[in-house]
């Protein structure tokens, strides 16, 4: 069966199902994960170090598939669902920020490349940048800026998901609030945001939602309330 | 005395230079002396043996078959250097022989198409020699320069497949960059040529009393025959290479998944 359009209707934003995934056939990773993704809502996905998280979100976009389970957007199986059309509507920003050769337009434009010198500019404003930075070489960006441009690179697709992997690891304290802080903005612009980190304190910050994974397995409550206990008692920040 | 005959003597006159380079390897404590003697020792039984069986090939009474014969040949034993001078690269000995064959099948349908050679034993093997022998080298380099760019620029890669990128979109800036690496030196020599040194098909015709500007077209010809065939076995490879290591879905294989 060929790859087939998304319909536009339906309840459900991004759901996880019993998802598994193994490396080679002795290694798993995830063993029947399931969540689901809220529209208009920051859902964090926390847990340590090692817990699959950053790979759950790969299958989110179809970077990997599942060995088992399904990954549904708007309802419909991703496997159907044609992969470039699946990440235009389901973004991903990296743990590090990536910029690519050339300007800051050039990065902008890999994503849309019909954008207009305004909608480019007003993807800036978006994430709190100066439209003036279109020219700029995307290499010399400070760390915040260049994810910044990142956010807004995603956003000129148009997403209804954002998946985020740890998008502030990379960057100092108030870097770090403020992407926080745009996150939360672009949640309550209807943007349902898949947030993954293992800062407790940041979960409280950010969180609408929060499920812990631990060794590649949905937590159990009394785990999830353990875990994020830690957080409470500030022994990991 | 022959310039194009030189005799055993000459060739043992020609040794002493080797004898030379050993002398200098061993007061210079290079400890290179027995690795001279080898290459030297090999060089020579290789080269004697197939001189042995290019007399047979190319009599002007031996089947023109013997010569495509030779040809098949060469691409196998260039497909198996190129599988083995760049193991991490998936499915390169297959790659490599598709290269071989379809630098071999443009280039000498172009040559022998426009009449630029007559076809004859004696042109098929050392054309095709000199096609296949550069060609190899330069799929080697590209088919390194690939994974070792996707593997490098695998973030990159994947941030341009996560913005709806296609596999072929995602991955062209860095293919391209692989397959100019790949080219330039091919570029450079050709237009080097003549200021620096004088090809060896355009000495040995100088040596065998062939007019000056008669080898340089001849030596002309056979260079911008080069430059096609390696440029043609880079785009076979690159293209053929970049193909296998992402998937159908457009995701980037793990570059050891992909060799399995």
């Amino acid at each position: 069966m060929g790859p087939t359009r998304i319909p536009v209707e339906s309840a459900e934003l991004l759901a996880f199902d019993g998802v598994s995934f193994a490396v080679d056939s002795d290694r798993e990773i995830l063993h029947g994960v399931s969540l689901s993704v809220a529209p208009a809502a920051v859902t964090v996905l926390a847990g340590p170090s090692g817990a699959g998280k950053s790979t759950l979100l790969r299958l989110g976009n179809r970077l990997e598939v599942p060995s088992a389970g399904n990954v549904r957007f708007r309802g419909q199986d991703s496997a159907v669902i044609d992969p470039r059309e699946l990440r235009r509507r389901v973004g991903m920003v990296f743990q590090k920020p990536v910029p690519f050769a050339g300007s800051v337009r050039t990065n902008l434009k890999v994503g849309a490349p019909q954008a207009s010198e305004e909608e480019l500019g007003r993807s800036l404003q978006r994430v709190g940048l100066e439209g003036s930075l279109l020219d700029r070489v995307a290499d010399d960006l400070s760390g915040g800026e260049a994810q910044r441009m990142c956010i807004a690179r995603t956003l000129l697709t148009q997403p209804e998901v954002i998946l985020m992997d740890e998008p502030t690891s990379a960057l100092d304290h108030e870097n770090r609030l403020g992407i926080e802080h745009l996150a939360k903005e672009l949640a309550q612009e209807g943007i349902g945001i898949l947030w993954v980190s293992h800062d407790l304190a940041q979960v409280r910050r950010v969180a609408d939602h929060a499920l812990v994974l631990i060794d590649g397995r949905n937590a159990s409550d009394e785990e999830t309330a353990a875990y994020l206990e830690q957080g409470m008692s500030g022994e990991e920040q | 005395m022959n310039a194009t005959q030189i005799g055993w003597a000459g060739l043992v006159g020609s040794f002493a230079l080797v004898v030379v380079a050993i002398a200098l390897s061993f007061t210079q404590r290079l400890q290179l002396s027995r690795s001279i003697l080898w290459a030297s020792a090999r060089a020579a039984v290789q080269l004697l043996l197939v001189g042995f069986a290019l007399r047979l090939v190319l009599d002007s009474n031996a089947s023109v078959w013997w010569a495509w014969l030779w040809v098949v040949i060469m691409i196998g034993f260039a497909s198996f250097t190129i599988g083995s001078r760049a193991k991490e690269v998936p499915g390169i000995f297959l790659l490599g022989t598709i290269s071989m064959l379809t630098v071999v099948v443009v280039s000498l349908s172009v040559i022998f198409g426009f009449q630029v050679f007559p076809v004859e034993g004696r042109t098929i093997v050392p054309l095709a020699g000199m096609m296949i022998g550069n060609s190899m080298t330069a799929s080697v380099l590209v088919g390194r320069r690939i994974v070792g760019e996707l593997s490098e620029k695998r973030d990159e890669v994947e941030a341009r497949l996560a913005l709806g990128q296609s596999w072929q979109d995602a991955s062209r800036p860095y293919v391209r960059s692989a397959l100019r690496t790949a080219l330039v030196p091919q570029i450079e020599s050709t237009k080097a040529v003549g200021l620096v040194f004088l090809p060896g098909a355009m000495t040995g015709l100088v040596l065998a009393g062939v007019d000056a500007v008669d080898a340089v077209t001849v030596q002309l010809a056979i260079m911008y025959l080069i430059l096609g065939s390696v440029a043609t076995s880079v785009t076979v490879i690159g293209l053929g290479l970049t193909r296998r290591v992402f998937t159908s879905d457009h995701r980037l294989r793990s570059i050891e998944r992909a060799t399995h």
